[in-house]
């Protein structure tokens, strides 16, 4: 089998004299959904932003055997790693097709940036009656819609998303998951961070489970879902 | 009437001479969340770039379309130079620092270069060669449209369309935007905060390049303390506006530039700074966000 396209190895973040991840490891192989599961403060979402290199880190960060750590954080983008954040987080006085291409930043193909434009607007129907909507105006479902396809303007490898059910009603989220899935059935390689375990579990290859900082299982996401402490923890069972 | 008429012309051109200084403090602010008060001292050493320039290659007494142009572009690049060293030394080590590390050294580079420019340039005001010929253009009855006021509008109008342009139909612009509203996000995206920081800081300057020639031109006085006074009105027009908002900073320039010459006009000339500050106070009590400021709501 060949290298993982990510491979996380002791990473370690501290906020201030919080050490918030405790050496935790993992990988991504091309192709995979991969989860990562906890509860609120496990550390999942810090795990996403070292390795968008928005917070520091301590271990090692390989990205297609590249170090990721001598690459800046705006550089990550190019490499093909781009996240679609917790929160959400788009620019709300911007319109929605704005917001797109913002996505595309890191890139000069206009053709292609075209013809992944049209692809995310397949993919989301919605965005197109929007396009010229401020972002701040959609409802929570159609920004977390636009920032997964903000995410994937980028052209990205891998795509790692930050908690796309937060907040949502359920027949949003299932819209989206049905959509996390299309896009990894498409190729896509994505990370996923979700509280929303049982959801997660279903599209997902692996899973791996962070307490307070530490990862203390992984397996195959079926083994998971039939695993007893997990049904307990994080399934309510 | 028609004197009243003469008073909108001249409170026009003042406002845009506040609107080119107004939109300085409000785009740095817009990116930073920062008052950075070296900008009016950025503009007095434009004015005084120009001045210097203007003797050197011997055009201080050549008034004309093409002295203008020259004085504006020489302005302007020492202008967006020096708001770029600012930048770079002062605020950029800062730039994770509490806010009020932060207002104080932007107090402290205000400081700095109104009393350097007493040294190097002197503290006796200097006459600020003539830059072009004031003459009445056509006047109806005795309203007088004058050709300072018809530069001063022009020129304001063209920077003004230009930040506009760039601010909203270019890549680089839109990455201004996305970094004033989430540098954090914006760097997800492939933005480098630091560059678009920098040449924010480059726009902004290089517009208080362009008012401190128009200045020059309609007062032909200038002195290293210039800056203090029409930069302190040129804040209140962009916190009237609401800081942050581009549009804003103009139209609160405006009301600024009109409110002033007519106070001046109607009541007494002792009150023309007065007003500027009892705005600053009204707005703040009654519309703290400023006329077209808002708070902004994040759906969660």
């Amino acid at each position: 089998m060949s290298a993982p396209l990510l491979k996380v190895e002791n990473l370690d973040v501290f906020y201030g004299s919080i050490h918030a991840l405790k050496g935790v490891s993992f990988e991504v192989n091309q192709g995979e959904v991969v989860s990562l599961i906890g509860a609120n403060g496990a550390g999942k979402t810090t795990t996403l932003r070292a390795i968008s290199g928005i917070v520091p880190c301590n271990g090692q960060l390989h990205f297609k055997d590249q170090n990721l750590k001598t690459v800046s954080t705006f550089r990550r983008v190019g490499l093909g790693i781009a996240q679609s954040p917790e929160g959400r987080g788009v620019f709300p006085q911007m319109s929605v097709l704005e917001n797109l291409e913002m996505g595309a930043y890191s890139r000069n193909d206009a053709a292609g940036i075209k013809k992944d434009l049209e692809m995310c607007l397949e993919l989301f129907p919605r965005m197109k009656e929007r396009l010229a909507q401020m972002a701040g105006t959609l409802s929570g479902g159609e920004q977390q819609m636009l920032a997964i396809s903000r995410a994937l303007m980028a052209k990205p490898q891998l795509l790692l998303l930050d908690e796309p059910s937060l907040g949502l009603a359920p027949l949003i989220v299932a819209q989206i998951f049905d959509i996390v899935k299309k896009l990894n059935q498409e190729g896509m390689t994505i990370l996923l961070v979700e509280q929303n375990a049982r959801m997660a579990l279903k599209i997902s290859h692996r899973a791996y489970v962070l307490e307070c900082g530490r990862m203390i299982m992984q397996d195959t996401a079926q083994n998971l879902l039939n695993n007893d402490v997990v049904r307990k923890s994080y399934l309510g069972v | 009437m028609q004197d009243f008429v003469q008073h909108l012309i001249n409170g026009v051109s003042l406002g845009s001479i506040y609107a080119l200084i107004a939109l300085g403090y409000t785009m740095v602010y817009g990116i930073l969340k920062m008052i950075n008060f070296a900008h009016s001292d950025v503009y007095m050493v434009g004015a005084f770039a120009a001045y210097y320039f203007a003797r050197w290659i011997g055009i201080e007494n050549d008034p004309g379309l093409s002295t203008l142009l020259t004085l504006i572009v020489v302005s302007m690049i020492c202008c967006s130079l020096l708001g770029l060293v600012i930048e770079r030394l002062a605020y950029r080590p800062l730039r994770n620092s509490p806010k009020l590390n932060v207002l104080i050294t932007a107090i402290g580079v205000s400081l700095f270069l109104e009393y350097s420019g007493q040294v190097v340039f002197g503290a006796d005001p200097k006459v600020f060669p003539e830059v072009m010929k004031d003459f009445v253009i056509f006047s109806i009855g005795n309203v007088e449209v004058r050709s300072f006021d018809v530069t001063v509008l022009v020129v304001g109008l063209l920077a003004m369309l230009a930040l506009q342009f760039l601010l909203f139909k270019t890549k680089i612009g839109r990455a201004m935007r996305a970094v004033s509203a989430n540098p954090m996000v914006a760097s997800l995206m492939g933005v480098n905060p630091d560059r678009i920081i920098a040449f924010t800081f480059v726009v902004g300057s290089s517009l208080a390049g362009v008012g401190s020639v128009l200045v020059g031109m309609k007062y032909p006085k200038i002195d290293p303390l210039m800056g203090m006074m029409i930069g302190l009105k040129a804040f209140v027009a962009a916190v009237l506006g609401g800081i942050g908002n581009v549009g804003g900073a103009v139209l609160g320039a405006m009301i600024m530039g009109l409110s002033e010459e007519m106070v001046v006009a109607y009541l007494s000339s002792t009150y023309r700074d007065a007003l500027a500050f009892g705005i600053l106070i009204v707005i703040l009590i009654f519309k703290p966000a400023g006329l077209l400021g808002k708070y902004s709501v994040e759906k969660v």
